[in-house]
């Protein structure tokens, strides 16, 4: 591991940052790929995708990053598992992690791949019930609800892929939305509202959580101001994600009012070298096949800002 | 991905296995989910770091429906760290490693 200087670093092993790191091997760039655990990302909780091309059949989010993680390590990208605490960008030629041990490792060219997490709703009872009721990982904890009721928070996407999931172990899902329609993609709308299993409370939100050793019920208000008990065994809560930007000295990054970086068309950010891909982009859709395509970009990016650099 | 260091404890060998005063960490997982597996490369780490101080244990909750059940766990990853046969804290969630690191100190 010993080195302490690369002339690329890779912040992040989702589909982005593998691809990032897959594009960089074969490219030949000292590189070295930083992830926290191990590689895979958000896509590691997705039951089944079905949108990326050339899985005709589709196949689980799980399988599909242990195959992206392997691609890569067929190319030798160099992964370490570390975890950083912050980036310091003062001196722009040399870029600094700095991580958990306090020790730095300094790049020419950084790629922050460092991706986003699923929002909180912020409510009274749902730290305190986190993991006893409340979860935001239908994929992970659908079978510790085996016959009982939950409630799914959300109307996008992920909310009702989850729900639709969540049918094959609990007895009752109610998907709760603050609006009067879902925003979910058509097809994925098509198929919960086939499910028997599913019904749902429309303009609502939940306002508290609430429980003695686990969940026992939500406090919902509707947008007139009505407020009302609602008995259920869990919630899952899919509210949409939160940039993983902790770490990123935004003030220099010029992020957006949601705190994710914005980039380029080809993903440079206002930073000489500083390059970011992925769902930690600001853009309009935030799919494995617009990450993976971004990561492939970025290293592009990269290497021409290397060659510049060094010419 | 499997170490000698990190236990692996049954339902069977479980109250046993945390009743020492040198404490227990133990990550309750699933083979299928996604935050466990990414959260397993930590663990091992720990396993190596707290040698000696910490033993480190894993429980699969696929197997084990006895012992998960007993501690209320309906979300995985989630960790626990015991002592004396006593729950000291615990997390839920594919938390970083500093935060580990802050759990297992609350029993030390």
């Amino acid at each position: 591991m010993g080195k302490d200087h690369y002339e690329l670093i890779i912040l992040g092993g989702g589909p982005a940052g593998l691809t990032a790191g897959l594009y960089a091997s074969r490219a030949r760039i000292d590189h070295v790929l930083i992830e926290k655990g191990a590689p895979g990302g958000q896509v590691l909780s997705t039951d089944w995708v079905d949108n990326y091309p050339g899985f005709p059949e589709g196949l689980s989010g799980f399988d599909l990053m242990e195959k992206m993680t392997s691609h890569a390590k067929r190319f030798d990208v160099n992964i370490l598992t570390k975890e950083v605490v912050s980036i310091d960008l003062n001196d722009q030629v040399s870029k600094k992690i700095i991580f958990a041990d306090d020790s730095v490792i300094t790049c020419d060219a950084l790629i922050i791949c460092t991706g986003a997490s699923p929002n909180k709703l912020g409510v009274p009872g749902e730290a305190a019930l986190s993991g006893k009721g409340v979860s935001y990982c239908g994929t992970c904890d659908a079978p510790f609800y085996r016959n009982m009721h939950v409630a799914v928070i959300g109307g996008g996407d992920t909310a009702v892929e989850e729900a639709d999931y969540l049918t094959r172990f609990a007895r009752k899902v109610t998907i709760i939305h603050r609006r009067d329609e879902l925003r979910a993609t058509k097809i994925l709308q098509e198929v919960v509202y086939a499910n028997k299993k599913i019904d749902y409370i429309w303009n609502s939100r939940v306002i508290a959580i609430e429980g003695e050793k686990e969940v026992e019920r939500l406090q919902l208000v509707d947008n007139d101001g009505n407020t009302s008990s609602f008995d259920v065994q869990g919630v899952f809560i899919l509210i949409g994600i939160t940039p993983n930007n902790a770490l990123l000295p935004l003030e220099k990054l010029n992020a957006d009012k949601w705190g994710f970086i914005q980039t380029d068309t080809e993903t440079r950010t206002v930073v000489p070298g500083v390059f970011a891909a992925g769902d930690i982009r600001s853009k309009l859709m935030r799919q494995v096949v617009n990450a993976c395509g971004e990561g492939a970009n970025a290293v592009i990016a990269a290497e021409h800002y290397l060659k510049s650099k060094s010419s | 991905m499997t170490s000698d260091k990190v236990k692996q404890l049954n339902d069977a060998d479980f109250d046993t296995a945390i009743q020492s005063d040198q404490p227990t960490l133990v990550d309750f997982w699933a083979p299928w989910c996604g935050p466990c597996k990414a959260i397993g490369p930590v663990v091992e780490e720990l396993a190596g770091e707290f040698a000696g101080k910490v033993s480190i244990a894993k429980m699969n909750v696929d197997d084990n429906p006895v012992i998960p059940g007993k501690f209320g766990i309906r979300a995985i990853p989630t960790l626990i760290v015991f002592k004396n046969g006593e729950v000291v804290d615990q997390v839920t969630g594919a938390v970083g490693k500093s935060q580990l690191v802050e759990l297992i100190n609350k029993a030390l």
